[in-house]
Parts: C-alpha cells; sequence; structure tokens
C-alpha cells in the first residue's frame, strides 16, 4: 500500500507509517549518543533554544496589543503595561528575556572558545552559530527600536549614522536604510516587520541548521576528544562509541536541572529588579522619543559595547566601522586560524591558557568601557584592548602552533 | 539637503564621547525617597497632593482613576466626589484640560506626563527636585531648583513649604511663611513621591510578592528534577 514499515503500533504506528517519526526521535534524541562528560558549560545551548522560545511566545502576545507607529508606539507599550491582563508579565519577559539570551549566548561562544568546539569537523557548526549571533544582533538591535522611547530612538539614529561613515555611497546606504532623513515612523514599520518576522525566520531556519550539523558530526566534550573515533560499543548499541550516552534521556532529565535553575535566576530578575538598575531597561526609554530633543548619554545595550568600544576607539569614524565589524569577523575564521594539535584548553599549554585569559578580560573590560564617557585615559584603556582582542586571533596561527601541548587519550578519562 | 545630512552627522559624531549609562542628577547629591508601596494612607496622602497641586498642568495619560480606586482600596464613588476635578469618568485616564501649545507659551516647555516620571527620573531625583526650589528673581517665575537649572516649572507647592533660599555654601532655607513645617512639607512630598512611583508601575507591589511565589514553587519543582536525573545518572560511570 506505500506505507513506511514501522515496529511502533497504534496512533504512532500510524503516523510513523507516514512520517519519519521514529527516526528523527531516535537521531536526534533517544540514539544520539553524545560524549558522557558534558559540564555546567554545555547547559547554555538548549537554554538559549529556551529563551528563542520565550521570546517567539511573548513576542507573539505582545504583537497583539503592540502599535507600530511613531504617534502610539510609546503609549502601547504603557498600555500593554497597566491595562492588558498579564501585559506586564509577559514583556517583562521579553525584555528580560533580550538581555538573558546573549549572557546565555555569551557563555555558550566562551564554551567553544574553551574546549575548541570550532575545529574540525565543526566548522560549520560554528559558522552557523556565528550567523545566528549576527542575526540576533540584528534582532535586538531593530526590537530596541520599538518601545520608541529616547534611547530606542538616539541609539538607532548613532547606530544607523555609522553607515554615513562608508566613502562615497554612506549617506545614501543611511538614508535607504531609515527610509527617511532621520528615524521616523517609516523606519519604526519596518523595523517591526524585521522584528517580528524577517529576523526570527532567519533565526529559527539557523538553529535548525546548527544542530543538523552538530548532529551529523556529533558532540565535542570538555576533552577534545572525538568518541565517534575511538572503541565502538555500549549498553544500547554495538556500533555507538563507547564513551556515548543516549542524549535522552540522559541529557534530557540533565538539561531540564539547568532549565530550572535558569529559570529561577531569570524569574528573580524579571520579577525583582526588570531594569537591572539600567542595564536591561535603560531610564531614558521611559520618556517618549523626542527627535528634538538629544538625551544627555547614549549608549547601546550592555551586550553591544564591547563593539562598540572598540569602534570608538580608532580615531577616524570609517576605520573605527571597519574595526568594528572586523571584530566580529574574527569570531568567522576562527576555525582556521587555531593550528594547536589538541582542541580543548585542558590539553593545551601555558601561552593558549594566559591568551584565552587575557582576551575574556579585554572583551569584558571593553564592554564596560563602551558604557564610559570617552575620556583620554578610558579612551588609552580601549586602544590597549582593542589591541589585545585583534591580537588573541591573529597570533592564534602562530602561538597555537608553538604552544606545547600534553598528549591527549584515546578514550574520555571518565570511562 | 545634502549639506543638512552632512550637519547630523557631525553632531551625532559629537555626541559620541558623551556616552553614558543613566543620566539625572548631574552630580547633584539626591535625597532617599521614603518610597513604601505598601503604606496606603501615604499613597491616598500623595493621591490627593497630586490630583490638587500637578493634575492641572501635568497629565497621567497612562493612569485610569478605576484603577487607582482598586488598588488603593478606595470605592469609586470616593474617588469621584474626593479626587476627580477634571468632569473625567472613573474608568478614564487622568488627562487635563490645558492644550499642550498654550502650556508652551506660558512655561517655555510643555509640561511633561508623569505617568512615568518615577522610572525615567528616579524616585530620589523626585523627592529632591520637589523640596530643591528657592528663590531666584532672574527667572520668569521667580525660582529656580537644586537638581533642575533654570526650570519652567513654577513653585505650586510654595504655599505648603514657604520660601527658600540658596545660601553661598549651598544649602537651602526656607522663611517659615508656608502652611507646613520642614518636617511636615517633607512628609507631604515623600507622600507625593510614592504616589509617582506607584502610577510608574501600578503592578510595582503584586509583582514582588508573585515573584517569591514563582521562585518557591521552581524550588519545589527543582527537587524532584534533581532526584530524576541522580537516579537516570547512577548507572553512568
Amino acid at each position: 500500500m506505500g506505507l513506511r514499515e514501522t515496529e511502533a503500533t497504534g496512533v504512532v504506528g500510524w503516523f510513523d507509517q507516514r512520517f519519519p517519526l521514529l527516526k528523527v526521535w531516535n537521531e536526534h534524541l533517544a540514539q544520539y549518543y553524545a560524549p558522557k562528560n558534558f559540564n555546567f558549560w554545555y547547559f547554555f545551548g538548549s537554554l538559549a533554544m529556551l529563551v528563542l522560545v520565550i521570546q517567539i511566545v511573548t513576542g507573539i502576545f505582545l504583537t497583539m496589543n503592540y502599535k507600530p507607529d511613531a504617534e502610539l508606539a510609546f503609549a502601547s507599550v504603557e498600555y500593554i503595561m497597566r491595562d492588558v491582563e498579564w501585559g506586564w508579565l509577559i514583556r517583562y519577559m521579553h525584555s528580560t528575556g533580550a538581555s538573558a539570551f546573549f549572557v546565555v549566548i555569551y557563555l555558550h561562544m566562551f564554551r567553544g572558545l574553551m574546549y575548541g568546539s570550532y575545529r574540525k569537523p565543526r566548522e560549520l557548526i560554528w559558522v552557523f552559530g556565528m550567523v545566528l549571533y549576527l542575526a540576533l544582533m540584528a534582532e535586538a538591535f531593530m526590537g530596541y527600536l520599538l518601545p520608541w522611547g529616547q534611547m530606542s530612538y538616539w541609539g538607532a539614529q548613532v547606530i544607523i549614522s555609522l553607515f554615513g561613515a562608508v566613502p562615497y555611497v554612506g549617506e545614501e546606504i543611511a538614508l535607504w536604510i531609515r527610509g527617511d532623513f532621520v528615524i521616523a515612523d517609516a523606519t519604526l514599520n519596518r523595523f517591526f516587520a524585521f522584528h517580528v518576522i524577517a529576523v526570527p525566520l532567519v533565526l529559527v531556519m539557523l538553529v535548525f541548521l546548527h544542530i543538523v550539523a552538530l548532529h551529523a558530526v556529533g558532540s565535542n566534550n570538555p576533552e577534545g576528544i572525538e568518541i565517534k573515533e575511538g572503541p565502538k560499543g555500549n549498553r544500547w548499541s554495538e556500533t555507538a562509541p563507547a564513551d556515548g550516552i543516549p542524549f535522552h534521556p540522559y541529557y534530557s532529565v540533565k538539561d531540564i536541572v539547568g532549565v530550572i535553575v535558569f529559570l529561577m535566576i531569570f524569574s528573580a530578575v524579571m520579577f525583582f529588579v526588570p531594569e537591572m538598575g539600567g542595564w536591561f531597561l535603560e531610564k531614558d526609554n521611559f520618556v517618549p522619543a523626542d527627535p528634538l530633543k538629544t538625551p544627555e548619554h547614549i549608549v547601546p545595550l550592555w551586550y553591544f559595547t564591547a563593539f562598540y568600544a572598540i569602534l570608538r576607539a580608532v580615531p577616524d569614524k570609517f576605520l573605527g566601522v571597519v574595526a568594528m565589524f572586523g571584530a566580529i569577523i574574527m569570531l568567522f575564521i576562527l576555525p582556521w586560524l587555531d593550528r594547536s594539535s589538541v582542541k580543548s584548553i585542558k590539553y593545551k599549554g601555558m601561552i593558549s591558557k594566559l591568551a584565552l585569559a587575557i582576551f575574556v578580560v579585554a572583551f569584558v573590560a571593553l564592554s564596560w568601557l563602551g558604557t564610559q564617557p570617552a575620556t583620554p585615559v578610558a579612551t588609552m584603556f580601549a586602544r590597549i584592548f582593542s589591541v589585545i582582542y585583534f591580537a588573541f586571533f591573529l597570533l592564534m596561527p602562530f602561538y597555537s602552533k608553538m604552544d606545547k601541548t600534553k598528549p591527549v587519550p584515546e578514550r574520555l578519562p571518565e570511562h | 539637503m545634502k549639506k543638512m545630512m552632512k550637519k547630523t552627522g557631525v553632531l551625532l559624531l559629537l555626541l559620541f564621547p558623551s556616552f553614558v549609562m543613566g543620566g539625572g542628577g548631574g552630580g547633584v547629591h539626591l535625597d532617599t525617597a521614603p518610597v513604601d508601596l505598601s503604606d496606603n494612607e501615604s499613597l491616598k496622602n500623595g493621591a490627593k497632593l497630586f490630583m490638587n497641586y500637578c493634575l492641572s498642568c501635568h497629565s497621567a495619560r497612562f493612569m485610569r482613576y478605576k484603577r487607582m480606586a482598586d488598588d488603593l482600596g478606595m470605592s469609586d464613588q470616593e474617588v469621584l466626589d474626593n479626587l476627580v476635578f477634571t468632569g473625567a469618568k472613573i474608568h478614564d485616564t487622568m488627562e487635563i484640560a490645558m492644550p499642550a501649545e498654550q502650556a508652551a507659551k506660558w512655561f517655555g516647555t510643555t509640561p511633561p506626563d508623569l505617568s512615568v516620571i518615577s522610572r525615567a527620573r528616579g524616585d530620589d531625583w523626585l523627592y529632591t527636585y520637589l523640596r530643591g526650589f528657592y528663590v531666584d528673581p532672574s527667572r520668569p517665575m521667580g525660582v529656580n531648583n537644586v537638581v533642575f537649572k533654570d526650570v519652567g516649572m513654577p513653585h505650586v507647592l510654595q504655599g505648603l513649604q514657604g520660601k527658600q533660599t540658596l545660601q553661598e555654601d549651598g544649602t537651602l532655607t526656607v522663611d517659615g511663611s508656608g502652611s507646613m513645617t520642614a518636617a511636615e512639607y517633607d512628609k507631604a512630598v515623600g507622600d507625593l513621591v510614592n504616589f509617582l512611583a506607584y502610577v510608574g508601575e501600578p503592578v510595582k507591589a503584586y509583582r514582588m510578592t508573585l515573584g517569591w511565589y514563582v521562585l518557591g514553587f521552581l524550588l519545589i519543582l527543582l527537587i524532584p528534577a534533581y532526584r530524576l536525573k541522580k537516579e537516570y545518572w547512577k548507572d553512568v560511570h
């Protein structure tokens, strides 16, 4: 009759005859063999997915009452906060979720840096991840315009004006992005369209690709040992890697614990300090956008400030923009910069360990400097840390190769 | 137009050095506002002051009378009789009759809507501001302010506080012409700021309470989740 053959019976069987239900379930969960030594740092992948779902679901409910209109936007947000049933909770979930997304993603990326998760054969996973990160920045940037407060307006004004620094065509590009000579209703409408439809579609698609690529080559682990190259055969399968355990139920029950702990931290912020002292919701954004009144201090939200500090560290505006984008391009080409014979930081030598530590300090310092006034001293420090940021990547082909490494065992030490 | 765009670009570039978090006080010391959202008497007194002294020039156009009545435990009739001076209905928001253009002409600027002023300025700023007016004959309204230099707003509470003079050392002295003592005035302004804090986010007190329940629920949920994980992982070596 053309139906697929299946062992399953009942409802599951009916579906499995018409759709590869068990195949998908097994390949990605029940018979996806992950290394058994995942540590704390391996929670953040599933947490990123959770936050994505939170953002999409709360976003849908927000659009039901939000008005993408320069005259109405600010008031509609306050309407959601006051008159919509549980609107305040949905809005705070979304605003807290935006920052939480970046916290989780930065920790997720740091994990990759530490354990060499970007190395062969996982270069493509890393590149998909970096495109995801870029899309997420675009999503956050455009979303921040929607409340139409002073910081929404002037933050967008400043960032879009950066395109004006491109020689010859810059002003035209900035005009084209805004759809007007300044940030205006046209800008708000198109940012709304991108924020609620275009970019989320890209994000979901990229998450899909990120995971398909991951499950094709298998997960890395804190040791950086390829369990697929080790001996075969475990309790569940004779052909599976000996050091692998089925993702479900082992990591699904483990991730549930991670999810609950994460939700506790998330809720503590959302219920008690949703503004997070101005880091998640800026004070000036409670003043409606006024094109005639420039706020005293304009600062991007914390997750952009490292790149913003790099931008300001360069004396020339156009070169500053180049440096800012260059900083992100560095992350894209990382898989081809690392020449070490080992993946994980555990087996790398002193130079690599030191380099990573200094890089983290530089990134945090740049993030902080990006929120501060550009005094001569601050600018000097921003320049030093910017050089360190780039040196970490550009010198990696040399120091990763000459660095002493420890021998990597064939199997996980815990086996 | 191109020239103008270039000018805008230069202006925006000039902004760059001043990108900083926060904003507000301009370095002036701010006194801590006695905000207590659970103090209903204080909120009610603040509401009375707000309706009498603020709500003729300033609106609170996101705040409904009905919401205030419910949250502060007043009946609709009580609110309509004692607190609504604009002819508004109970479900209306706190609008004013003064046209914005006229106001701009009178005060040099349109008095801002006060719905979320406490979130934009901060409670302490408001508390210090409303106690920081002093006599300055050079200003159109005859007063200036220690935290908001050359403010366009007149000192509407002068009848309560009396006239203040700014001394050489930066302190303020009051002349005693007001109907309240200094302590009474501080208390009144405290109540008013408390009310503004409430208006800024009416749900705040509730969300703080709800937060503990949510955390409690998650904590309880964590126990079986953790034990389930332990149980499954027993046989992984």
